[in-house]
């Protein structure tokens, strides 16, 4: 590996967020998003159906459970791009419920997709100036004259390339956004998003098809995210980085939260272990498939 | 076969008026597909639109032509918002079948006797000329030289046209430069990550579908200037004719559709003053009216070669079609 690479020291983790006993629905001390009663579903399918879920401002939550438990639709929901059969929700003491996405997007909450969405035939820094708010420049009148916009443009610019460099896609800002490779595409909606500059960044599946050295510096950076004073609600599947970065844990299994908690107690919680992590969360995966014991992994 | 006059004709075509109008109705069309990714099938309509509104201001309200531009210009808007409005928020196919459905539901209430006072039904418009031709600031007269020989009213459509064409033009490419620009190229790759990132893509839909619409009866203006109004051009083939000049060129660049339609319109008059010469003096075994369709079947397979091999048309940049879904 790069010798340039430093360990970073372990971050602290938020703690004290939750008041009352732990237990799916938990108040927070102060909570940015508060769900109540939502309910989504498909056909007879019952994707998401949550009592109440609160998550907690300036920190990073987590969002687990398995393939199908309603995750993305949860996020959909919350950002506008599904509606509801019922329930309310609010954003930072607003109310979300019937808001369409981009004015979700607007008051300062930002979402990344499964399926990534580069805007394939635009430049890596046409995507990225896109996501800046407030444009003159996308006033149509106000469009024709660059008087009006030049200048922005130009910090906005500036910001997108810093971000690039951050993401380490600055070498690439002149090709399409067609061209990069599924894990580039991935750091790039995620540089992209942080361009609105989001009060609550939720991201599904960051990780998901970047490889190992790569994630290490992505979860740096969404433990940047934390400390430039953002929020972050994230879906994902593997285990030691929800340990690594998480402040909170939510879990979901068939539409409902079944568990939360700092990581380290939520996956002590036999409802989670029985739900998502089956029994040999700790092993190696050899010894789960068989191929060798316990014993060699040590 | 008398090459001199087919010559003549085909080189008299590069600035015809039929060529100007596409010119106009291609760059609406570019702003709709190409820039905005809006699949409108109807771009004939919005032509009859501004045709017509052109002529009827003229004929049945007695208004200055300069009116009758506002008027079809207006009437566009109106029609780009009714089409809009519910069609929009759906999949982009669903606009691609309500453009062409309203194309036909426009031309066959144009067509209709109910409204023959206005529309002249089957006949058409024509004799609205009186306006447009007393503000010619061109004094009488034969001008030009070898196959761009016309008169003063000759030339005066021409120059308002090409004008027209110029500033439309230079609408299209400030606009794509800017902003708001980079905003509608990202609806037509993926709406939903545009809107993800805050910004209204149904507004934007909309002003980008009012915008070529504009366009669009700006062409069909252009195209009734010279002579009169006929119900017979506005049919769906002719939305077919604008996107073949339109893919020819390259949907999203800004003279790919005027050399679009200068490279039909040119084709087109060299087929059409060919074919039947072949016919009659017996190189091809067809008659000679057999041979002035058989230009139409070489649009067609013209259109089909383009969009398979080269749908980035001749403009268009060669990066793009190695991302071609
Ligand atoms: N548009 C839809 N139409 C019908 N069913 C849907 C739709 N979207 C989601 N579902 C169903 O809702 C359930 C929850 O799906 P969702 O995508 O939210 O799961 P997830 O938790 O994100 O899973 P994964 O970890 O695999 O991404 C699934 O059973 C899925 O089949
Ligand atoms: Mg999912």
């Amino acid at each position: 590996m790069s010798s340039d690479v430093t360990p970073n020291a372990p971050r602290p983790k938020s703690t004290g967020l939750h008041s009352g006993p732990i237990q799916p629905g938990v108040a927070k001390v102060d909570p940015i998003i508060v769900a109540d009663g939502i309910k989504r579903t498909f056909g007879g399918l019952t994707a998401v159906d949550v009592d109440h879920l609160e998550v907690p401002r300036h920190a990073i939550t987590a969002l687990i459970g398995p393939n199908g438990a309603g995750k993305t639709t949860l996020f959909n929901l919350l950002t506008g791009f599904d509606k509801p059969d019922a329930g309310t929700w609010s954003f930072d003491g607003q109310s979300l419920s019937g808001k369409p996405a981009y004015r979700v997007a607007r008051m300062g909450q930002v979402r990344t997709f499964q399926l990534t969405k580069a805007l394939g035939l635009l430049t890596v820094l046409e995507n990225m100036k896109l996501g800046a708010k407030e444009q003159t420049g996308e006033k149509f009148w106000l469009s024709l004259f660059p008087g009006f916009w030049r200048r922005q443009e130009a910090a906005i610019e500036e910001k997108a390339r810093e971000l690039l460099v951050k993401f380490k896609l600055d070498a690439k800002e002149a090709d399409f956004a067609a061209s990069l490779s599924g894990g580039q595409r991935k750091l790039l909606e995620m540089a992209r998003a942080l361009m609105t500059d989001p009060t609550l960044v939720m991201l599904d599946e960051p990780m998901a098809g970047v490889n190992p050295a790569l994630t290490q510096s992505l979860l740096d950076k969404i433990l940047d995210l934390k400390d430039e004073g953002m929020t972050v609600l994230f879906v994902e599947h593997d285990m030691a980085m929800v340990r690594h970065i998480a402040d909170w844990v939510v879990v979901m299994a068939e539409g409902r939260i079944v568990a939360e908690g700092p990581p380290a107690d939520v996956m002590q919680n036999p409802a989670v272990i029985d739900a998502y992590l089956g029994a040999h969360q700790e092993l190696d995966l050899g010894v789960v498939t068989g191929r060798h014991t316990a014993d060699e992994v040590e | 076969m008398d090459w001199g006059q087919i010559l003549s004709n085909t080189a008299s075509s590069l600035i015809g008026p039929a060529t100007i109008a596409y010119a106009l109705a291609a760059i609406g069309l570019s702003v709709h597909f190409g820039y905005a990714g809006l699949i409108n099938m109807g771009i004939a309509g919005f032509m009859a639109i501004g045709a017509y509104g052109y002529a009827i201001s003229a004929l049945t309200f007695g208004l200055p032509w300069w009116a009758g531009f506002l008027v079809g210009i207006g009437a566009s808007i109106v029609f780009a918002l009714i089409l809009g409005i519910p069609t929009l928020r759906l999949r982009g196919d669903y606009l691609a079948i309500v453009t062409i459905a309203a194309a036909e539901v426009l031309r066959l209430l144009f067509l209709t006797g109910e409204f023959d006072d206005v529309t002249g039904s089957a006949d058409g418009l024509s004799g609205y000329h009186a306006s447009f031709r007393a503000a010619n600031p061109i004094p009488d007269g034969t001008y030009g030289f070898g196959p761009w020989t016309y008169n003063a009213n000759g030339w005066w459509v021409r120059i308002l046209g090409i004008a027209i064409v110029a500033i439309v033009a230079l609408i299209v490419w400030s606009l794509m430069r800017s902003p708001w620009g980079r905003v509608l190229k990202g609806i037509r790759e993926d709406e939903d990550a545009v809107r993800a990132l805050g910004k209204n893509v149904f507004a934007y839909k909309l002003q980008a579908l009012m915008l070529g619409g504009v366009f669009g009866a700006l062409g069909g203006i252009v195209y009734a200037l010279p002579s009169a109004v006929n119900p017979g051009v506005y049919v769906t083939s002719l939305t077919f004719f604008v996107y073949t000049a339109l893919l020819l060129g390259g949907a999203a660049t800004i003279f790919g559709p005027i050399l679009g339609s200068v490279i039909f319109w040119v084709l087109q008059t060299f087929l059409s003053n060919v074919l039947p010469a072949l016919a009659t003096s017996g190189i091809l075994p067809v008659t000679s009216t057999q041979a002035s369709t058989l230009r139409f079947v070489l649009v067609g397979v013209i259109l089909m070669l383009i969009v398979i091999f080269s749908p980035q048309g001749i403009l268009g940049n060669k990066k793009e079609l190695t991302f071609v879904k």
